[in-house]
């Protein structure tokens, strides 16, 4: 067999092991589970406002906006995460003394950080079916939506976590990425329609994919009225797919050039001098 | 732009040998203004165990990055089953086995699963005479992991996971394997097990291993060669016996004349006392002539790279028995 098929296959397999071994591990289920509780005890007690305009409950539009979020967290920092770590302790070194062991571990991180985002978006669209009004999820054009929705959203968010797992060397840098994700949130319509921001800010929390990254999944699972207190008026699909479209293909031409950038510069001795970074952190 | 400025000044390398499990001449490394590796020559025919001996900061860990092709050399001429490793490609990565130092990676996984997995990309590197991967439970009964396949591998001991990976390192059959400093940290039972694992792996599968370790015992015991590395050169090389061979000549005489006491270190320890004899007769007292063994000279080595104080002792008697060959 072709030596890049069988490390795309084995790479599938990796993912596939890797899933099974998260959702086993008591930390990683409370690191997915504590956040759904949190968000599902917050829309629980926003059900009873409404969204300014309407009576549409505020809390049933939080929802499909915080699983646009959850993309954008799944994607961009869990896939950085994955990176940033998975260099320090020399996963990826491991990978790169394998005859195409780098495809197969790219393509096993892929399958499971795409496959634990759209995992958590089920763990906290199921609960709110049961305490929200209004989520459209008997209707059939509403999975349809989600169906081309949440993919986009995990192409446009995949590689820029790449990037920036690329980038950034240190684990605890994370924190840089974190803290300007906070502030997008706070502008991107996620808990609160932006209707009421200045010009200017909605038109910047707009260039990113956060808020289109809402929108769509609140153009799949909120009726079809509500797109009259959006921007514009309406769910804009051609917009979103524009801006999501513009940042995949963005992420999907420097991810690779940063990728192989990162890969060269691996080797033993680097391995090492983290470790020993690592455990005087520790000591 | 630094190989255009040193091949001025050095002889071009000749031809690179293709025979040659591996080939290295005149090879050196430098970050900024600081030359790590100043003009290594090495060979290796296939099947051959070379240790590269010396204190740490001598350049053994730049040295196998290099030939791993994890790193880019300042200049000179490297062939690694013939090739080059900054330009080699996935079929010349699947018959290479490097040896990492694991730390925390993979934590998770199952020993077995792991194996397997990682075989599994050298399956289409199989050939009529190598079968790829090596099947996990052959694999894992040649390492000593058989009682702990299904263990995660955070569970294992210091031990176990430096087996482990072993492990990883032959898992694709490889022609030439790299293990740098692969013993660090082992407790002297887990030391002694890897020994017998890298003497299986050169004797059973013909396996070409090049491996670095500070410890003279160690290489003594494993290696065909040894090249002793100290400032990025190589100060002396050969098996284990020559080196000893050629060291016993130098000898240190101490010796007591009138109440006096008196050291002198010479290469012809019989001439010398024969001189000293006949010169001074029954005043010569409490004589004591001392070989200066490997250990000694490594010794002194060592302690000059730590101290930084540089007496020249060590490389004197290195040099020495350079020019006795």
């Amino acid at each position: 067999m072709n030596p890049k098929t069988t490390a795309l296959r084995a790479g599938l397999r990796r993912g596939g092991i890797e899933l099974r071994s998260t959702f086993t591990n008591g930390q990683d289920l409370w690191n997915y589970f504590f956040p759904t509780v949190v968000l599902l005890v917050a829309v629980f007690f926003m059900r009873g406002a409404t969204v300014p305009g309407t009576d549409f409950s505020l809390g049933a539009r939080t929802l499909p906006s915080a699983l646009g979020m959850g993309l954008l967290f799944g994607g961009l920092l869990g896939l950085a995460q994955h990176l940033v770590v998975d260099r320090e302790d020399g996963t990826l070194l491991r990978a790169k003394a394998i005859p195409n062991g780098m495809l197969g571990y790219l393509v096993g991180k892929l399958v499971l950080v795409s496959s634990v985002s759209m995992i958590g978006l089920a763990i906290q669209l199921t609960p709110g079916m049961f305490f929200l009004d209004g989520l459209r999820l008997g209707d059939p054009s509403a999975w349809l939506t989600l169906a081309w929705a949440v993919p986009l959203g995990l192409v446009a968010t995949l590689p820029l976590g790449a990037m920036l797992g690329s980038l950034i060397e240190n684990p605890r840098n994370m924190g840089l990425v974190v803290l300007p994700v906070m502030g997008l949130i706070a502008v991107s319509g996620i808990f609160y329609p932006i209707s009421g921001l200045p010009g200017w800010l909605q038109g910047a929390a707009q260039v990113f994919p956060l808020y289109w990254l809402g929108l769509g999944m609140r153009s799949a699972l909120l009726p079809a009225d509500l797109a009259a207190v959006e921007i514009g008026g309406s769910w804009r699909h051609l917009e979103m797919v524009a801006v999501l479209g513009a940042w995949a293909v963005l992420g999907l031409v420097l991810a690779p050039v940063l990728m192989r950038r990162m890969a060269r510069r691996e080797s033993g001795s680097r391995v090492a001098a983290r470790r020993e970074q690592a455990m005087q952190r520790v000591g | 732009m630094t190989t255009v400025e040193w091949s001025e000044a050095v002889e071009a390398p000749r031809n690179p040998d293709d025979h040659l499990v591996l080939d290295v001449r005149n090879l050196r490394m430098r970050y900024g203004t600081v030359d790590v590796l100043n003009g290594i020559d090495l060979t290796a025919q296939r099947g051959e165990v070379i240790a590269l001996l010396g204190p740490n900061g001598a350049g053994k860990t730049t040295t196998i990055e290099i030939l791993e092709g994890f790193r880019l050399p300042s200049a000179g001429l490297v062939r690694v089953l013939g090739v080059d490793p900054a330009r080699g490609d996935e079929r010349w990565r699947a018959q290479i086995g490097v040896v990492l130092q694991s730390w925390r990676d993979h934590g998770r996984w199952r020993v077995r699963d792991l194996l397997s997995h990682i075989g599994e990309y050298y399956a289409p590197y199989a050939t009529d005479q190598i079968q790829r991967p090596w099947p996990v439970d052959d694999l894992l009964a040649a390492v000593g992991l058989t009682a702990h396949a299904n263990a995660r591998v955070s569970r294992l001991s210091g031990g176990q996971r430096r087996r482990l990976d072993v492990a990883v390192g032959i898992v694709g059959r490889p022609g030439l394997l790299f293990l740098d400093e692969p013993t660090v940290g082992l407790d002297p039972a887990a030391r002694r097990e890897f020994h017998e694992l890298v003497h299986r792996l050169a004797d059973l599968d013909h396996t070409t291993i090049l491996l670095s370790t500070h410890d003279l015992a160690e290489a003594e015991k494993l290696a065909d060669l040894i090249i002793i590395l100290a400032n990025g050169r190589i100060i002396a090389q050969g098996s284990p016996d020559q080196l000893s061979r050629r060291l016993t000549t130098d000898a240190e005489i101490r010796w007591t004349c009138d109440g006096q006491r008196h050291v002198h270190a010479t290469m012809d320890a019989t001439g010398f006392l024969r001189d000293l004899l006949r010169e001074h007769g029954d005043r010569v007292q409490e004589l004591e002539v001392r070989r200066a063994n490997l250990e000694d000279a490594y010794l002194a080595l060592v302690h000059e790279e730590e101290t930084g104080i540089r007496t020249g002792r060590a490389e004197r008697v290195w040099q020495q028995q350079e020019e006795n060959r």
